[in-house]
């Protein structure tokens, strides 16, 4: 079976909530629709206080190229236009909407459960349209989908890579997805296919997902040039140039994008999500969240609309249990905790994780013992420590010399170190400096 | 025996000889002329190599003084001005005063007035949590309380304050070098003036943010109501993104601005113990100025000041009549955070009073 070969890490998967089928949410009474869910420029708000909203109208539109549409996931009524807390407790531009009890769709979408199998739209049509209804990877960097399918001149495309691995400990939502929209995923995979004129699509699973790679090949005699591979356990296959690796064997260069080796990547939510705006004219307004937690009553897999409060999601599930001691939005590998359950949910948010005092548990952070764990799990072939430490020291030009713009901050360095010492957090401070310098120094 | 030494003697004497006439003719062909005068300045400089002026070192600033042959824009803040007077005649020029300078911590979300609401256990670096989140109490541009800027004094001018959970100036030793400035990733630390008898007004609030968002994190916050700013017989105080700020050049210390604050965000340094009399005056005041600048300020604008006084007034005298019972003596920073003890009861109260508070709107 395939892997990447180089470092990775196995950590303990503990996915309680991959039995739990998939729940739709209920609508909230408030939904907070922050303009910025996705990488780039915030879009540009275009309602005001006091309008009437239906559910998928078009509440604020893309601001430049890398840019996302945002429509309004509920009926109601736009109470303000202010700034809320996020999930770093910063403040930042969101349209707060007051929900009514009558659901009125916006013309035009199919709300019904039929699955539509013929392809009709063409490929420009194709990227139009997951523009025009907001598709970003819901794989978790959240980048605008349809400047992916947008091949600039002279890079050719051989293949469609899926990325069905969901390596992220705790994570279940890609898994429950592939087992009860295996259909209509499928579709959408064929769809971001014929947007990028390739014949060949792969969609890499993790072997510990079996029920899903035996539910996919089952249905891919349906569907010309779509394979199903599983691959062996390993974190972070989940990341875009480990899974090429894994499975095309091609290395993407350094400071490059996967189109350098002929292959676009997509999560297998972000093609759920183009089957429904294709097909379905469905703009991108909800999306499946596994809330989950050792100390937790019950875990979940909801479908839930974007802007719904944390807190009504862990409500669900029974309420914060009295050990917790850290809440984190996302994985517990690439995710972040958050200061307040009043954050919403966007279109990047896989999961809420619920972690115990015993498992939240910081150990202090000793000296460096040059054992060089780190260096032998980074998938990237950096050397954590070093970067760790140009970061600290506020270094950016050695850190840039070292690599540190490769980093795919997959957190193996922390997991792995034995004197807990936090790689990643500096790794991640010294890439943000870097960053600044590089931009600092094209301007000039 | 006796030969061979003194073979070795007068042979290797010959070398030495010889070498030294080598080395005497090519260090005169290769003679660095450097100006004198530096290694004069270098002399007077106090070598703390601290950065303040600038200058990589001590060195380079001397270098920088003779070579530019003026001191307009160079100044070192260790020295001072006494310091400055002696090295002015060594190039010919007149030294410029300056007055001395100190920094301040402009926070005051203690523990008290700022409750943490989350846990931190990341790395213990101001400048990474300030990248990673808006801080223990929620306040976006209060302090981080990890001690980046205790780490980067080099005059121990600074410590923390367990209790309180914020770096204290010591006034003493402070060079105003400017360290611990450049560090704070939150531009909290400013050096100010040192003013006479090391007396000192300044607004203890960095908060940008409306004052209804910023109260719900700091008691103490700065909450944009511009009453300081009327209040100020001398406009010496701006309001710009909801934060007054008090210039230092134009204050005249006279302190009517302290009693005004709502919110008690306007900290004054080493000033004895403010009198009933004081916060009568500052009361009085602050009705004269607003009838004045009232009077300047257009017809609309008016009815909305007046409807503001009414509430305000009350206010005011609510506050300063508490203000006087347990307000006591600070001389230094570190005791300055505690005569405001009683501010937040206060403050509470004030809350209570008027429930429409028109500045928080």
């Amino acid at each position: 079976m395939k892997t990447f070969k180089l470092g990775g890490i196995h950590p303990a998967e503990n996915k309680m909530a991959a039995s739990q089928p998939i729940e739709e949410f209920p609508l909230p009474k408030q939904g907070i629709i922050p303009v910025s869910q996705h990488l780039g420029a915030p879009a540009k708000v275009l309602v005001k206080r006091g309008d009437q909203v239906k559910t998928g109208q078009l509440v604020a539109e893309t601001a430049g190229f890398i840019s996302a549409n945002v429509h309004s996931p509920y009926t109601g009524k736009v109470k303000k236009i202010d700034h809320v807390i996020d999930a770093s407790g910063y403040r930042h531009q969101a349209i707060i909407i007051d929900v009514a009890e009558n659901e009125e769709w916006e013309e035009g979408i199919d709300t019904s459960g039929d699955i539509i199998r013929q392809v009709t739209a063409e490929p420009n049509e194709i990227t139009e349209k997951m523009k025009a209804k907001g598709i970003v990877g819901l794989g978790g960097a959240t980048f605008p989908s349809h400047v992916k399918l947008m091949v600039p001149e002279g890079k050719k495309v051989e293949y469609l890579i899926i990325n069905g691995v969901e390596c992220e400990p705790y994570l279940t939502n890609d898994h429950r997805l592939m087992l009860e929209k295996a259909e209509e995923m499928m579709i959408g995979v064929s769809i971001l296919m014929k947007g990028l004129g390739v014949n060949k699509a792969i969609i890499g699973i993790e072997n510990n997902k079996m029920d899903a790679v035996e539910k996919l090949q089952s249905l891919v005699k349906d569907f010309d040039g779509i394979s199903v591979e599983p691959l062996k356990v390993k974190y972070p296959q989940g990341g875009e140039k480990q899974l090429i690796k894994a499975l095309i064997n091609r290395e993407v260069p350094s400071g490059k994008l996967p189109l350098e080796v002929g292959c676009v990547v997509n999560n297998v939510a972000t093609a759920y999500a183009v089957y429904e705006a294709v097909q379905k004219n469905k703009p991108l307004i909800d999306r499946i969240v596994t809330v989950t937690g050792k100390s937790l009553k019950k875990t979940a897999n909801l479908k839930v609309r974007i802007g719904t409060k944390f807190s009504e999601l862990v409500e669900y599930v029974g309420g914060l249990p009295e050990d917790t001691g850290k809440i984190v939005a996302g994985g517990p590998m690439t995710g972040k905790a958050i200061t307040s359950l009043d954050v919403p949910v966007i279109k990047g948010t896989a999961g809420i994780l619920i972690m115990n005092k015993k498992e939240a548990r910081q150990a202090e952070p000793r000296t460096c013992i040059r054992c060089a764990k780190c260096t032998e799990v980074c998938p990237q072939g950096l050397e954590p420590f070093l970067l760790h430490q140009f970061g600290e020291l506020q270094k950016p030009e050695d850190a840039e010399v070292n690599g540190i713009m490769d980093c795919i901050e997959c957190g193996s360095c922390n997991y792995t170190c034995p004197s807990n010492r936090p790689l990643l957090e500096y790794i991640r401070y010294g890439k943000a400096q870097t960053n600044e310098m590089i931009r600092n120094r094209k301007q000039k | 025996m006796n030969q061979v030494i003194i073979s070795a003697v007068i042979s290797l004497g010959a070398i030495g000889g010889a070498a030294a006439i080598i080395l005497y003719f090519v260090a005169q062909k290769f003679k660095v002329i450097e100006d004198p005068r530096i290694d004069e300045v270098d002399e007077i400089l106090p070598a703390a190599n601290c950065g303040g002026c600038g200058y990589a070192g001590c060195r380079a600033f001397a270098e920088a003084i003779v070579k530019t042959g003026d001191l307009d824009n160079l100044y070192c803040p260790v020295g001072g001005n006494e310091m400055m007077k002696q090295i002015a005649p060594i190039i010919g020029v007149e030294a410029k005063e300056k007055e001395p300078e100190v920094a301040v911590v402009r926070c005051n979300g203690t523990r008290q007035y700022a409750p943490e609401k989350v846990e931190y256990d990341g790395p213990q670096s101001c400048a990474f949590a300030h990248s990673l989140f808006a801080g223990k109490s929620g306040c976006p541009n209060g302090c981080l309380g990890l001690d980046d800027c205790v780490e980067s004094c080099d005059f121990d001018a600074m410590y923390m304050d367990e209790e309180t959970g914020l770096p204290v100036i010591i006034e003493d030793n402070c060079v105003a070098c400017g360290a611990c400035v450049d560090t704070c990733p939150r531009d909290i630390i400013e050096l100010r003036p040192k003013g006479k008898k090391d007396k000192r007004v300044f607004i203890s609030c960095v908060n940008t943010e409306k004052g209804a968002v910023s109260r719900k994190h700091c008691s103490v916050s700065c909450i944009g109501c511009g009453q300081c700013v009327t209040a100020c017989p001398f406009d010496a105080i701006s309001m710009e993104n909801n934060l007054a700020y008090i210039h230092p050049e134009k204050c005249k210390l006279c302190r009517l601005c302290v009693p005004i604050c709502p919110t008690n965000a306007i900290v004054e340094a080493n000033f004895p113990e403010m009198s009933d009399k004081l916060i009568e005056k500052a009361k009085e005041n602050y009705t004269k100025q607003k009838e004045k600048k009232k009077g300047a300020g257009k017809a609309g604008e008016e009815k909305a000041k007046a409807k503001k006084a009414t509430s305000t007034d009350k206010k005011t005298s609510a506050s300063s009549e508490k203000k006087t019972q347990d307000k006591s003596i600070s001389t230094s920073d570190a005791e300055k955070k505690e005569p405001r003890n009683d501010s937040e009861q206060t403050s509470k109260q004030k809350d209570k009073s008027s429930p429409d508070n028109p500045e928080n709107k």
